[in-house]
C-alpha cells in the first residue's frame, strides 16, 4: 500500500538582534544554511523566541517584483508586503509566516520591519546611522545615503567596536538608551558585533573641510532624528508613539553635528 | 459675517520643544513646524472659542496688527492648517472629547 503521508523535516534557528530572539522555521536545509551564514554572530540559543516565523519558499513572481513595501495592521495582525515577499505576524500569539524566494534579502527586510514595530511600542527605534562603541559608550552617526556612515565606520581605530555601518538599533532602558550591534550592513558589507552599550551621543554627519563638533538646536535635533528613523507602518498609533520617542531621545541624549574630512583624525573627537 | 470655530485633529501628534511647536500627521508622517501665529491657533483651538475672539485676545495682544487684517490672515492660516489635516474648522462649535488630543 502506498504511503499516504510524508513526514517533512523542519529546520529552525533563532536570530537574536537587539536582545529580541526571533525563531525562523523552514523545511529547506539550503535556506537554513543561507540564514546561518547571513546572520552569523546573531544566531542564538534561546528557546523562548518572542516571535516565530514559518518561512514558505515560493517561486518568484515577476509581476509584483517592484512593488513598494506596505505595512498595515488589522484584525489583530500585521500584514507586510513588498514585491519580493508577503508576511503576516500576529502579536498576541507571537506567530507569523513569510512567503518569499530562497534569498537572504527578503527576510532581512521582514526582520527590520518587525523590529521597528516591536521597538516603537517600547520607546526605541531603528535609525539610518552607523554606530560604534568606544570606552564602553556607544556613539551614533546618523545621515542619509552618502552622508558618511560607511566612511566613518571604515576610519574607526582598532579600539572601536563597530555595531553597524548602516542601521543602528536603539532600545530604551530606564532613563537612557542602549545601542545594539546589528547584522544590517551598508557598503562596508561587514556585520556589526553582537554587543551593546549605553548611548552617549548622536552625531549628525556632514562632510566638510575640517573636523569639528557643533551644538545644534533641539528642534533641529528632533527633525534630523525623525528624518533618519526607519518607519514603515501605516498606523497612526505607532506614528504618534515614534514621534514622541524622538522627543524623549533628544531630551536625554546629546545630539550634535559632526563635520569631518575623510581621515582617521575625526576619531580624536569621539569618545 | 459668520463665526469660525477650530478644533485640533486628534489624528496628529504634537509637541513643543524650546518654543517650537511640531506636529506630525499620523496618516502620512508629514512633519510640520508651526510659526508663532499657527502655534497660537493650535493652542487656542478648543472647538468652542470663535476665531475672531482668539484673534482679539491672543493675536492682537501679541503682535501689533489691525484686528480686521489679523482676522483675515488668521482665517487663511486656519484653512491652510485644515488642508493639512492639523485642524478642523466649522461655522458651528465643535464638541471635543479630548481637547488636547495628540499633544503631550
Amino acid at each position: 500500500m502506498p504511503q499516504l503521508t510524508t513526514e517533512v523535516e523542519q529546520h529552525s534557528l533563532v536570530i537574536e538582534i537587539g536582545g529580541m530572539p526571533v525563531r525562523v522555521n523552514t523545511t529547506d536545509p539550503g535556506f537554513l544554511g543561507i540564514l546561518q551564514s547571513r546572520y552569523s554572530g546573531f544566531v542564538g540559543e534561546s528557546h523562548d523566541a518572542e516571535i516565530e516565523f514559518d518561512v514558505e519558499l515560493a517561486a518568484p513572481n515577476p509581476a509584483d517584483r517592484d512593488a513598494d513595501v506596505e505595512v498595515k495592521y488589522g484584525f489583530g495582525r500585521w500584514s507586510l508586503t513588498r514585491g519580493d515577499f508577503r508576511a503576516e505576524w500576529e502579536p498576541s500569539t507571537r506567530l507569523g509566516w513569510i512567503r518569499q524566494t530562497a534569498n537572504p534579502y527578503s527576510i532581512d527586510a521582514v526582520l527590520r520591519i518587525v523590529h521597528t514595530l516591536a521597538l516603537a511600542r517600547q520607546g526605541g527605534f531603528l535609525l539610518h546611522a552607523a554606530s560604534a562603541i568606544r570606552n564602553g559608550k556607544a556613539f551614533l552617526f546618523a545621515g542619509v545615503s552618502e552622508a558618511g556612515k560607511t566612511t566613518i565606520s571604515r576610519l574607526a581605530p582598532p579600539d572601536v567596536t563597530l555595531l553597524t555601518d548602516e542601521i543602528s538599533y536603539v532600545r530604551r532602558k530606564g532613563d537612557g538608551y542602549i545601542a545594539f550591534g546589528t547584522p544590517f550592513t551598508g557598503e562596508l558589507a561587514k556585520l556589526g558585533e553582537n554587543v551593546s552599550a549605553p548611548v552617549s551621543a548622536l552625531h549628525l554627519l556632514a562632510k566638510g573641510s575640517e573636523n569639528r563638533i557643533d551644538e545644534i538646536a533641539p528642534g533641529e535635533a528632533v527633525r534630523s532624528l525623525l528624518a533618519n528613523l526607519l518607519f514603515f507602518a501605516e498606523d497612526e498609533e505607532l506614528v504618534q508613539a515614534t514621534f514622541h520617542s524622538a522627543f524623549e531621545f533628544v531630551s536625554r541624549v546629546p545630539v550634535a553635528r559632526l563635520t569631518f574630512v575623510p581621515d582617521a583624525r575625526v576619531w580624536e573627537l569621539i569618545g | 459675517m459668520s463665526k469660525l470655530y477650530m478644533a485640533r485633529n486628534s489624528r496628529v501628534a504634537a509637541r513643543t520643544l524650546d518654543g517650537e511647536m511640531m506636529i506630525m500627521s499620523g496618516r502620512d508622517c508629514t512633519l510640520f513646524t508651526l510659526n508663532k501665529t499657527a502655534t497660537i491657533l493650535w493652542q487656542s483651538a478648543d472647538g468652542l472659542t470663535p476665531l475672531d475672539e482668539i484673534v482679539k485676545l491672543r493675536i492682537c495682544t501679541e503682535f501689533a496688527v489691525e484686528p480686521a487684517e489679523a482676522l483675515q490672515d488668521a482665517e487663511t492660516l486656519a484653512r491652510e492648517l485644515t488642508r493639512h489635516e492639523i485642524l478642523q474648522i466649522s461655522e458651528e462649535p465643535i464638541p471635543q472629547g479630548n481637547p488636547a488630543a495628540g499633544e503631550s
